[in-house]
């Protein structure tokens, strides 16, 4: 399936999950955050979430400073 | 009610149609905690301040350093080594001395956060670490208490305004505490505009919020990336095991 991953469409495997996702992308444990479809998803759903064909993921970063 | 001094010094916003006397009016009886007065809280502060937010409270057990001056307009050279929520009062009073400014000079804990919050009509979170925003979180939705969350690091801002009356989700639905890295702005640095920009967002909000004017974005995340100059908005909803709004909360 394809997912579009801040903008740039990539090729994926059927029902992945968000968990899942990350892993492929070589995403760090830590600092990483997600939006499908322009929803967060909150980390606790990342393993339950499956991804559909077209769905556009917004990876973002874990900002606290200030 | 507004006198003769107000009608003076509030004048732009008074022939706003969307504030007028009756919004600056609702200014002058607020009060607002602001945490922090770093790069995000010294510019809210000032723009509360001048708006005439009647009155405001400031909390930060930090002092100013050199390398605080290029973001943090509120202090200068001579701040340096003092106290900044005491700093930023002093500042405040000479920017607009009709209104309340109280200080703590300390980084608010549990207990004396929840007290503080339960005083106040709107909270703007402008800390900078991650246990420190997930206890405000946790504090103001305990209140019932509107929160305004601002966040820079490097090129990057965010922004969210939370409502606990609102079905969204809060803060801790947004970030785990542990999903934060070890990063701050003295470890990966900040451009000072970034954070200015998010700070003013804070205080933009803030003034909407409390004048009725427009709408607060309420549970939308706002990233700002400054190296392409692009706003993004994600909707943020409620996490049905969340500690904090979740159905069962247990905080």
């Amino acid at each position: 399936m394809q997912l579009i991953i801040n903008d740039t469409p990539q090729q994926f495997a059927q029902g992945l999950t968000v968990s899942e996702l990350l892993e492929a992308l070589k995403q760090p444990a830590l600092g990483v955050a997600v939006a499908v479809n322009a929803q967060v998803v909150s980390k606790s759903q990342w393993s339950q979430t499956r991804l559909q064909d077209a769905d556009r993921i917004t990876l973002f970063k874990v900002v606290a400073g200030g | 009610m507004l006198n003769d001094q107000d009608f003076m010094r509030y004048s732009r916003h008074l022939m706003l149609e969307d504030i007028e006397e009756a919004g600056q009016q609702r200014l002058k009886q607020a009060k607002v905690l602001i945490i922090g007065l770093g790069g995000l809280g010294s510019v809210a502060a000032h723009y509360l301040a001048g708006a005439g937010v009647g009155k405001l409270l400031l909390a930060d057990g930090d002092k100013v350093d050199v390398t605080n001056l290029h973001r943090q307009p509120l202090f200068d050279s001579f701040s340096i080594g003092y106290n900044k929520a005491e700093q930023a009062k002093r500042r405040l009073a000479c920017i607009n001395p009709h209104i309340d400014i109280e200080a703590f000079e300390q980084n608010l804990d549990a207990s004396n956060l929840a007290v503080q919050i339960s005083h106040c009509q709107l909270v703007l979170d402008c800390t900078d670490n991650m246990a420190s925003r997930q206890a405000i979180n946790a504090a103001c939705y305990q209140a019932g208490v509107p929160l305004l969350v601002g966040a820079a690091i490097r090129f990057e801002g965010q922004f969210l305004a939370l409502e606990p009356a609102q079905s969204h989700g809060c803060y801790r639905c947004l970030y785990h505490p542990e999903q934060s890295p070890p990063m701050n702005c003295a470890n990966s640095g900040v451009v000072g505009p970034v954070v200015g920009i998010v700070g003013l967002m804070q205080a933009l909000e803030a003034i909407k919020y409390l004048t009725g004017a427009g709408n607060v974005p309420f549970g939308q995340l706002k990233l700002f990336d400054a190296k392409v100059h692009q706003w993004q908005s994600l909707g943020l909803n409620k996490d049905p095991h969340c500690p904090v709004c979740g159905d069962q909360p247990c905080n």
